[in-house]
């Protein structure tokens, strides 16, 4: 974990200097870890939401059934899930930023052939 | 003369023969040791043989499986493949070919084959309820809607199985009640309910002697059980309390009660939350004893001979299996056998156990006895494994 906050810290000063052009957020996860997020929520989120998102035990996150719901609120259901119901809580493997990455990414409809 | 017509008879037999499609005897085989592997990301399935321990083929076209599962006909040839998408497959073991594909759902978990086999039920997530479909022709034959509660609500379906007596037996997610339906005539079901068993059931199973039907429960610390023998006795509930007033863990990946360990007298099941097996004596139904495990479990799976259960893990500690002696009841063997451990497998006499590691692309297949490996089958995306001689089996 603290590895991981370091390569941010330094990632995200190359982004504020300008050496990420296009970089939409200084603190984006960096490409492996992306990689690694979205093979999670494929296969681990997935298990719920089914493989394409369409949905399973776990409700859809297709980018129409998330549009009325805001960032904050389903970042903080990822980090800390729904009490009650089968979501658990991501806090302990998904930082912030990466649970806000994983939102961006569900908004723009994930699919395999990505 | 006489000899050179024998001769020439001989010959044209041999001709016939060649030219029969499919008739040589070397062509011809069993099904009772294929089986296939579900590719979960490339809506594929192979099909793989545990004599020689190879891969025939790949059968490719059947949807989104992510969560597949599939059922036999009572023939063993015929694969019945249950997507996600609410796909329903028919695949033929032999000539390796999907023989049919229908859309009968829009989002479905799982189904199961009626005694006769001639019925196959698919419990849908969207728009919930169980469908009902003839085995031969998939041409749909019935329908029961799941509707619960004052305001006939729509449930999702879990926990599908064949019951004794041309039944299948199911429970309500969303409504909490176990449903036992009589599907002798589709075209007049006889459906029993059984309401409030429990918050949030997520999986069910049948025994294999068909008697009695465990749903899981989220929502609660316990199970619920019906006795097929005495429904009318209606639902009661086992392990109660088996949390101990204790905070579960969260649950990363939702335990699997099909495919379940009974041996030796004893159902070993999953617990919610906790890294442990539940030990049930399968007569009184009282919790027999506890076994501490790596993880949340997944699946436990009793070897056919009896000795061992195994068990794979929730991510993130899905790349261990660990060996449980049925007899001690203690974890014996820890294996890594690599990443993402997604089910097991065993062959009908237990002598192998096939695994699927879906972040490695391939398949498995431990000797049982000497805990080592044997073979290793390139797959992509593996996740179910389902062998044909659950054709004949109850609950499977
Ligand atoms: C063990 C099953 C399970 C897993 C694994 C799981 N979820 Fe969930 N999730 C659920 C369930 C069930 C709900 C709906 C709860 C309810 O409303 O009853 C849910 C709800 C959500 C919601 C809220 C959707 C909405 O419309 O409000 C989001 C966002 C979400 N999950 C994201 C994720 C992500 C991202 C992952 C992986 C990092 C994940 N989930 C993994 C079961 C799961």
């Amino acid at each position: 974990m603290p590895r991981r906050t370091k390569v941010y810290g330094l990632l995200g000063l190359l982004a504020l200097a300008g050496a990420l052009p296009g970089a939409p957020s200084s603190a984006d996860p960096d490409a492996e870890r992306r990689q690694g997020l979205r093979h999670l929520l494929l296969h681990d989120c997935g298990s719920c939401h089914g493989l394409t998102m369409r949905g399973g035990l776990g409700r859809p996150l297709l980018p129409e059934s998330l549009a009325d719901k805001s960032d904050e609120a389903l970042t903080s259901i990822i980090l800390h899930g729904m009490p009650g119901t089968p979501m658990p809580p991501w806090a302990a493997e998904i930082d912030e930023d990466e649970a806000l990455w994983l939102v961006t990414l569900l908004r723009g409809g994930v699919s395999l052939g990505d | 003369m006489a000899t050179d017509l024998r001769r020439y008879a001989v010959f044209a037999v041999a001709a016939w023969l060649a030219a029969t499609p499919g008739a040589s005897a070397e062509d011809m085989r069993g099904t009772a040791d294929l089986g296939l592997v579900v590719e979960r990301a490339s809506g594929s399935v192979l099909i793989v043989e545990t004599t020689a321990r190879t891969s025939l083929g790949r059968v490719t076209g059947l949807g989104d499986l992510s969560h597949a599962s599939a059922v036999f006909s009572r023939d063993g040839r015929m694969a019945y493949v249950f997507g996600r998408d609410g796909g329903l497959n028919k695949v033929d073991l032999l000539s390796r070919a999907l023989v049919k594909r229908i859309t009968q759902a829009g989002n479905s978990i799982g189904g199961a084959i009626s005694q006769d086999g001639r019925i196959i039920a698919v419990a849908n997530y969207e728009p919930g309820g169980v469908r009902l479909f003839d085995a031969a022709s998939l041409a749909a034959v019935g329908e029961i809607p799941a509707l619960f509660g004052p305001e006939q609500t729509p449930s999702k379906v879990v926990g599908l199985a064949d019951a004794p007596g041309q039944k299948f037996v199911f429970t309500l997610y969303d409504g909490g009640e176990i449903w036992l339906a009589d599907v002798s005539d589709p075209a007049r079901l006889k459906v029993d309910k059984y309401p409030g068993i429990g918050r949030l059931p997520y999986d069910g199973l049948i025994t294999p002697d068909g008697r009695t039907y465990v749903a899981g429960l989220f929502g609660e610390d316990g199970l619920a059980k019906l006795d097929l023998w005495r429904p009318e006795a209606g639902v009661s509930r086992i392990l109660d309390g088996y949390g101990r007033g204790e905070d579960p863990m969260p649950v990363y990946k939702m335990p699997h009660l099909r495919g379940w360990a009974v041996s030796g007298g004893h159902a070993f099941l999953p617990a919610i939350g906790r890294h442990e097996l539940l030990v049930v004596d399968t007569r009184s139904w009282r919790e027999a004893a506890r076994v501490t495990v790596h993880g949340q479990p997944v699946f436990a799976i009793a070897s056919p001979a009896g000795r061992h259960v195994w068990v794979n893990f929730a991510h993130p500690r899905n790349d261990t299996v660990q060996i449980v002696d049925v007899a001690t009841m203690a974890v014996t063997l820890t294996l890594r056998p690599g990443k993402a451990v997604m089910h097991m497998e065993f062959t009908p006499r237990g002598e192998q156990v096939w695994l699927s590691l879906r972040d490695e692309n391939r398949v498995d297949v431990y000797d049982t006895r000497s805990f080592v490996r044997i073979a290793s089958i390139p797959a992509r995306a593996p996740s179910g494994i389902l062998l044909a001689a659950r054709a004949n089996r109850i609950g499977f």
